[in-house]
């Protein structure tokens, strides 16, 4: 089993380069250094030399992949994507183009993004659970017929008209909760309420469906007949058999998703103004400052895969006839 | 008339040609029929199909396009078009497209919605609402509208019902011809429902289309049915035209991936191998990197070429279909890896199956095994998660253009709609119909892909029959 | 024992009124912290982090904002007069100029401008100015600085500014303001207006060399300007310094208002210079020293940026004169006061429109300008005209300010272009066309919701050479009809093509549709709107318009290098003079080939000619007379189709005061006062919280449970009973 971490996360690395690679390229396709620098020096009175002098200080004056001029190993080691992306496989992510430190900002950014994508994940894991297991248990009746076509109608309506309109009712019309923004510590509360709402019931349709699936393939099951056959009662064999051997799967398809909590939502973030991670991508982008977006996908990536790596080991600690090799 | 074709158009037409030779091909054979047959035997099934299909018929009308001739004959006689490119849809449209006010209107309205300056001959200036110059033009007292309405509601009724019973009639003779029964005979079967397919629900199904659409269209050349947006251009021509980019994205999308996602998939799975860690190894990096990064690069990267190019893309229209078109390439290859995951989980399984192995020992070519033995045994999945994706894709074009990256902004779109609407809710008294226009015919739409989906789901994996 | 049930639900009874108590006290949708309420704060918003508050370097709007508060240039603008009047800040007058000849022998006031080789401006500064409470000032007993070189160690627990304990002040005097002179040409900072001060500051450009080539010597971070003297700006004595400008620039004098000739002292600049503090981003870009009326206490540009008064703060006046309405409009009734009024200014990060606005109804923000799609919402035009504000606006009590800005939008045509550009009389008659054609009062009505005024020309009312009426009506577009500038018809446009050689928008010799392509970087909801306007408006003439849509640099790129063709395009005005907007028109500041403002690559000899008269003249009927000839020029020509100058609508609520719309001051938040309890009492009376519909929807949850509950029980029951028969 350790041999086998290990080995996956040696595996990372191919992985980490290939897309540090990919975006740098999809990047410096789209952006020369000289429009990075116009779009940082402003618009009024820009002179060539002064975007030579930031291109300069920011060492973006350099070769992109491969310079000819140098000699031996320095023909790879001085250029833009060698010296700005070493740093990032020790996780030193450096300082945006507008000098920024991206760690400082991103350990302060990481924490609105989790206030919003936990309770976001918890709350609808829970509710997703309760919901299928209702439906579960009423299959076949009007109510799973209904639940279920309720499911698919949530699922078709697009996630900008939950936050629209949901803005619209309770923040405006009801004043309820503030329209958007965010506050540090506990006051943060009452900014988190709608954006958690909105959340869950925009992943409610889909969510409910794919548990009610497994519950009823849980349920179809010869040991899940013969306890009922033993005279327990509906809601015991539910709870007592059902849920925890429907678990495994519910809980190996959701490993994958927690890392990546921590990136945060881009469009609820941007909706409500939370200045979490997701809003910091999103304007990174807009702003076409490298050094974050490469930051950034760096991070996702790693996340993403710590995912991965984790789903395999809760299979394993679920189900112990499953061997990591 | 010159015919112009654009490059979506050209897909969309190789997309309908592929789907025509398979019903041509599957015509007379029953195995390829029967799964066909079970979609449309769930009466969700049926309802479903029949929707997309009215969708599809709008969206493919809206795939022609021409450029009109301007009338007049240049120096050396050569007929001269408009740079213009419109589509037959456009053309069919034209009293309502052609009808555009000055600025917003609501539903049926007569007068703009706001009020406007307006000065009088005596040169004296008054605020008032302005008539409209298109919606509710014929009607001299504009307090009797709600009764013209109804009127011309009654008349499109009248109408639609007309063509309706037309058209069933026609089916049961031609029914019952088929089947060798008496016409009274397929006309009970139909209404009491005992027939093998269910032929009342989507003779009843098509009969509130045909309704909505008389009804609509004798509304719509006269009044602004949904009102008018910011410009003046009427809201309902504008959510009929983003049909076809739901469509487009919708379709082209899964069909631009499709050939990679089956080949790599099927690839990995089956030669094993360093072949399958070069493309694990791929989808892994490619599905690590955040999509809306991957878009926003490859719309930029587009907006780079075509600027350097201007001479390439002639009109607007081309230019905007080029962006969709790169926008469908794109989200393919976003979304590519999780069927090409599945392919190779599935071909790792058949591979170990006696026949293929068989068929191995025999000494067939690896190219023939695949093609005869491995593709068609995972067809069905390809199936599924084509029709699942769908529906995710036309919510995601919403999503996307609300960041900046999705279909150009001059493309008529529900998701440049919402995102424009966005705008129009903070208005005061709210400008609400371009919204729910949007949404209800999105929501349409989706929702009636979802359930084709289930439908066809279990009709293809009957073993998810439950899921 | 059955309890009674009322008493049951007394506990739900509790709850709800406690809720309901609750909430007469606090809105619930409040985004502040409870605890300021009451307190004498004013809350703004901004959309886009400000990237410099240095002020060497900062120059968008977004950081002047900041700057203009904490930063105290010598002289500034007057708050109430108009036209706008130049009054000393920190200096204690306005400076005279002394004109030099190439000799150097002082020429007299009335010298013709082409003697003077040099002008110079002695500032002299008032006593007894000092800074705000700052780290770098502090100095142990001994006299050396506390701050200045600190060890690795010394730093560990460092993060922000406010993590060192102590900090200290000095006085304001005339070495900081040179120092921030030769900061312009610091080599490792971009200030935006150095290339462009080069060619007024004698010495700055070999100055700006002399530090390069110390940079590049000397290691370390730190570069001690005060080492380093020039001719440009000089100190005299402890409170007077001298600024050297070659030729005469009256405009010099406008530029001394701006942040970029505010005082910057040494101490800062070494302190800051430390890397292990600039390693922690705390850096002078980032937190300002200053001595006017606001320091920045906190400054997390990602949720919120604050204002708090300076408790070093100098001292100033109210102004008590101002125009004639401002008396009536109470603008004068703090007069003598000592400023500033507000205590604190919360600014939030905001990056939408639309909550922006609610929040500014329900009172969450103290001001707003009006985004156009709110527009009806707010304002009610009369039957004559006049603006007011709607009764509902009324009856909460907000109050509207309007004001023409100082500012130009336009659409460009690019000269260098071989079909709308260059100066025949064919390219000259179609740009005339577009010009008639493009019907602006349209566009100001669709997308500003008729805030604004259409331009006759270059040159915004309020500024000098803006001419009122129909003596300044642009008569290549318009015509004089009842008192009203009157949109020419569109068949002289047509006839204007057709005479251009494109009758019907078909070119006269190969019969082919006439093509033009606009250049935009636009993308994004409204923009869509836009685009369908313009290609209606040249529809009007039959020529098709080709939307070339492209990035933001990529858009840039196509300026510079003078490969656009149709553009829009704005000017905001620096100061309050005609050169700054005559400029733009100037041939030898093309965009194209020369980097300049002139967008539209305009190159008229004629026009330059009059330009390069005209620049450094005094206001003066001459003056107007030369500036009226350049504008009939410019109007025949049209390289632009003149556009509109946007009207400014500021509402503010009941409890803001003395808040007057001035476009060209930076500095005016010391002016600005509240009323902390009113603002409470309207707050909570517009935020009470509508609860019916939550107790709605749990209502329909409970309807829709029980049903289920009784299914649960019937089948309960028959799989009993079913078991049971089993058994049997």
């Amino acid at each position: 089993m350790i041999a086998y971490i290990i080995r996956r996360i040696l595996y990372v690395i191919p992985i980490l380069i290939g897309v540090n690679v990919l975006t740098f390229m999809l990047f410096f396709v789209v952006n020369t250094p000289d429009d990075m620098a116009r779009m940082r020096l402003g618009m009024k009175h820009v002179t060539p030399e002064a975007i030579e002098k930031w291109k300069h200080e920011r060492g973006y004056d350099k070769p992109l992949l491969f310079s000819s001029k140098e000699a031996g190993m320095r023909k790879v080691t001085n250029t833009i994507f060698f010296e700005k992306s070493v740093g990032l496989f020790v996780f030193k992510f450096g300082r945006s183009d507008e000098g920024r430190d991206i760690a400082h900002d991103i350990s302060q950014r990481m924490w609105p993004s989790l206030a919003i994508a936990l309770p976001v994940f918890l709350v609808g894991l829970l509710t997703n659970i309760t919901l299928s297991m209702l439906l579960a248990f009423f299959r076949g009746t009007y109510i799973d017929i209904s639940g279920v076509v309720t499911g698919v109608v949530l699922m078709s309506i697009s996630s900008l008209f939950y936050i629209i309109s949901g803005q619209y009712l309770i923040s405006k019309l009801w004043h309820l909760v503030p329209i958007s923004g965010y506050d540090t510590g506990v006051d943060a509360a009452k900014f988190l309420v709608l954006p958690v709402i909105i959340g869950v019931i925009g992943g409610i349709g889909s969510g409910t469906r794919w548990y009610r699936a497994i519950f009823l393939e849980e349920i179809n099951k010869d040991y899940v007949r013969t306890a009922r056959a033993k005279g327990l009662s509906e809601l015991r064999v539910l709870f007592r058999h059902v849920l925890k051997n429907a678990m495994i799967p519910i809980l190996t398809g959701v490993v994958v998703v927690i890392p990546l909590l921590f990136m945060g939502s881009l469009i609820t973030e941007s909706f409500f103004g939370i200045p979490g991670l997701g809003s910091y991508t999103i304007d990174a982008i807009q702003k076409q400052d490298f050094a974050i977006v490469r930051a950034m996908v760096f991070l996702g990536t790693v996340l993403y895969i710590i995912g991965l790596i984790l789903t395999d080991i809760s299979y394993t600690l679920v189900d112990p006839r499953i061997r990591l090799e | 008339m010159q015919p112009v074709f654009l490059w979506t158009d050209l897909l969309v037409y190789v997309l309908c040609i592929s789907v025509f030779s398979f019903v041509w091909r599957a015509r007379k054979r029953e195995y390829l029929l029967a799964p066909w047959k079970r979609v449309i035997r769930s009466r969700l099934g049926a309802m479903a199909s029949i929707i997309l299909l009215a969708y599809v018929s709008v969206g493919l009308m809206d795939s022609v396009h021409f450029k009109l001739s301007l009338g007049t004959p240049d120096k050396n006689g050569e007929t001269v078009y408009s740079s213009e490119v419109i589509s037959l849809f456009d053309w069919l449209a034209d009293p309502i497209r052609l009808a555009q006010e000055k600025t917003y209107s609501a539903p049926f309205a007569t007068h703009l919605y706001s009020k406007e300056t307006i000065e009088l001959p005596d040169g004296s200036q008054v605020r008032a609402y302005q008539r409209l110059e298109y919606g509710g033009a014929h009607l001299e007292d504009t307090e009797k509208r709600w009764d013209d309405v109804f009127q011309i509601i009654l008349k499109g009724f009248y109408k639609g019902t007309l063509i309706w019973a037309l058209f069933c009639f026609l089916i049961i003779i031609a029914l019952s011809a088929r089947w060798k029964k008496s016409v009274t005979q397929t006309f009970s079967g139909i209404v009491r429902g005992s027939e093998d397919l269910p032929w009342r629900t989507l003779l009843f199904t098509f009969g509130v289309i045909v309704l909505l659409v008389t009804i609509t269209t004798s509304l719509g050349v006269k009044y602004h049915l949904l009102g008018t947006d910011k410009v003046g251009q009427d809201v309902f021509y504008q959510t009929i035209k983003s049909i076809r980019t739901g469509l487009v994205i919708g379709t082209l999308t899964t069909l631009i991936m499709l050939p990679f996602a089956v080949m790599l998939g099927i690839m990995a799975g089956y030669f094993r191998g360093w072949v399958d860690d070069v493309i694990q190894y791929l989808y892994t990096t490619l599905s690590s990197i955040p999509g809306v990064l991957l878009i926003t690069a490859a719309i930029l990267i587009l907006q780079v070429y075509m600027s350097n190019n201007p001479d390439a893309f002639g009109s607007l229209t081309e230019r905007a279909d080029i962006r969709l078109l790169f926008l469908c390439i794109i989200l393919g290859i976003t979304s590519w890896t999780g069927l090409c995951r599945l392919l190779r989980a599935e071909t790792l399984k058949l591979r170990g199956l006696d026949y293929v192995q068989a068929a191995t020992a025999f000494g067939v070519g690896n190219f023939v095994v695949i093609t005869r033995h491995i593709l068609p045994n995972v067809m069905h999945i390809v199936l599924i998660s084509v029709v699942l994706d769908f529906s995710g894709l036309v919510l995601a074009e919403a999503v996307l253009s609300y960041v900046g990256v999705g279909v150009d902004p001059s493309m008529i779109s529900w998701g440049n709609m919402i995102n424009s609407a966005r705008l129009e809710m903070a208005r005061e008294p709210m400008v609400w119909w371009t919204l729910v226009a949007a949404f209800v015919f999105m929501f349409v739409l989706v929702l009636a892909a979802n359930l084709f989906a289930d439908a066809v789901r279990d009709a293809f994996d009957p073993r998810l029959k439950n899921a | 024992m059955k309890k009674s049930p009322v008493g049951q639900y007394n506990w739900l009874i509790l709850l709800i009124s406690v809720l309901l108590l609750s909430c007469e006290q606090h809105a619930w949708n409040n985004p502040y912290s409870v605890s300021e309420t009451g307190q004498n704060i004013l809350y703004s918003s901004f959309s886009d982090r400000p990237n410099h508050l240095d002020p060497a370097q900062s120059y968008s709007s977004n950081e002047i904002t900041f700057t203009g508060q904490i930063y105290e240039p010598p002289l500034q603008y007057h708050y109430l007069k108009r036209p706008y009047e130049l009054i000393p800040l920190t200096a204690t007058q306005i400076p005279e100029p002394v004109y030099l000849s190439k000799n150097g022998s002082r020429l007299p006031e009335s010298a013709s401008p082409e003697k003077i080789a040099f002008t110079l401006y002695d500032i002299t500064i008032q006593k007894g100015i000092h800074y705000q409470p700052h780290q770098s000032f502090v100095q142990d007993a001994s006299g050396n600085y506390l701050y200045h070189s600190m060890k690795e160690a010394q730093t560990a627990d460092i993060f922000k500014l406010d993590d060192f304990e102590k900090t200290d002040t000095r006085e304001l005097i005339a070495e900081d303001y040179v120092y921030q002179i030769k900061r312009l040409a610091h080599p490792r900072l971009h200030s935006p207006i150095f290339g462009f001060m080069t060619s007024y500051i004698v010495g700055l450009k070999e100055y700006a060399a002399e530090l390069k080539k110390v940079v590049e010597d000397t290691d370390g971070y730190y570069l001690d300007l005060n080492k380093y003297d020039f001719e440009g700006a000089k100190v005299i004595d402890r409170y007077t310094y001298r600024i050297m400008v070659r030729g005469k620039y009256p405009q010099m004098l406008y530029w001394m208002t701006m942040p970029f000739f505010a005082p910057v002292p040494w101490e800062a600049d070494r302190f800051y210079s430390q890397p292990s503090l600039v390693e922690r981003n705390i850096t002078l870009d980032w937190y300002p020293v200053g001595t006017g009326p606001y320091m920045l206490t906190v400054n997390n540009p990602n949720l919120q940026m604050v204002l708090e008064r300076n408790p070093n703060f100098h001292g100033e006046k109210y102004p008590d004169e101002g125009e004639e309405a401002d008396r009536e409009n109470g603008l004068l009734a703090d007069a003598g006061k000592p400023l500033p009024f507000v205590d604190k200014v919360v600014y939030t990060l905001e990056k939408e429109n639309i909550p922006y606005w609610n929040k500014f109804l329900q009172g969450y923000y103290d001001v707003s300008g009006i985004s156009s799609d709110s527009f009806d919402q707010a304002i009610s035009v009369g039957g004559q005209g006049d603006i007011q504000l709607t009764e509902e606006m009324q009856s909460k009590g907000i109050h509207l300010q309007t004001g023409v800005g100082t500012s130009s939008f336009y659409l460009g045509f690019n000269m260098q272009d071989p079909i709308v550009g260059s100066l025949t009389e064919k390219a000259r008659k179609l740009r005339q066309a577009i010009s008639i054609a493009v019907d602006y009062e349209e566009y100001i009505s669709i997308f500003n919701n008729g805030r604004g005024i259409s331009a006759q020309g270059p040159i915004p009312p309020g500024i000098f050479g803006y001419m009122e009426g129909d003596k300044g009506v642009n008569s290549v577009v318009y015509e004089w009809k009842n008192g009203n500038p009157q949109r020419k018809d569109i068949e002289q446009a047509r006839q204007l093509l057709a005479e251009a050689g494109y009758p019907q928008g078909a070119d006269v010799n190969t019969g082919k549709p006439l093509l033009l392509n606009f250049d935009t970087p636009g993308s994004g909801p409204d923009s869509k709107a836009r685009f369908d306007w313009l290609r209606k408006q040249f529809k009007k003439l039959d020529i098709q318009l080709v939307i070339r849509n492209t990035t933001y640099n990529r858009f840039q790129e196509k300026m510079l290098k003078g490969t656009s063709q149709i553009f829009m395009w704005g000017w905001n005005a620096d100061y309050p003079d005609p050169e700054n907007f005559l400029f733009l028109l100037y041939g030898p500041n093309k965009k194209s080939g020369h980097n300049g403002e002139n967008a539209a690559n305009y190159d008229n000899p004629e026009f330059n000619e009059l330009f390069e008269k005209m620049k450094n003249m005094e206001n003066s009927d001459e003056r107007m007379e030369i500036i009226n000839h350049m504008v009939g020029i410019a109007r025949e020509d049209s390289p632009w189709v003149w556009g509109f100058h946007p009207k400014s609508f500021t509402l503010s609520h009941e409890w803001f005061g003395n808040s007057k719309t001035n476009f060209i001051a930076n500095n005016t938040l010391k002016y600005k006062k509240l009323d902390p309890i009113l603002r409470q009492q309207k707050r909570a009376e517009w935020n009470k919280p509508v609860l019916w519909p939550t107790f709605l929807i749990v209502a329909v949850l409970v309807v829709l449970i029980v049903p289920a509950f009784v299914t649960y029980i019937r089948k309960e029951h028959a799989v009993d009973a079913a078991v049971e028969r089993e058994g049997q």
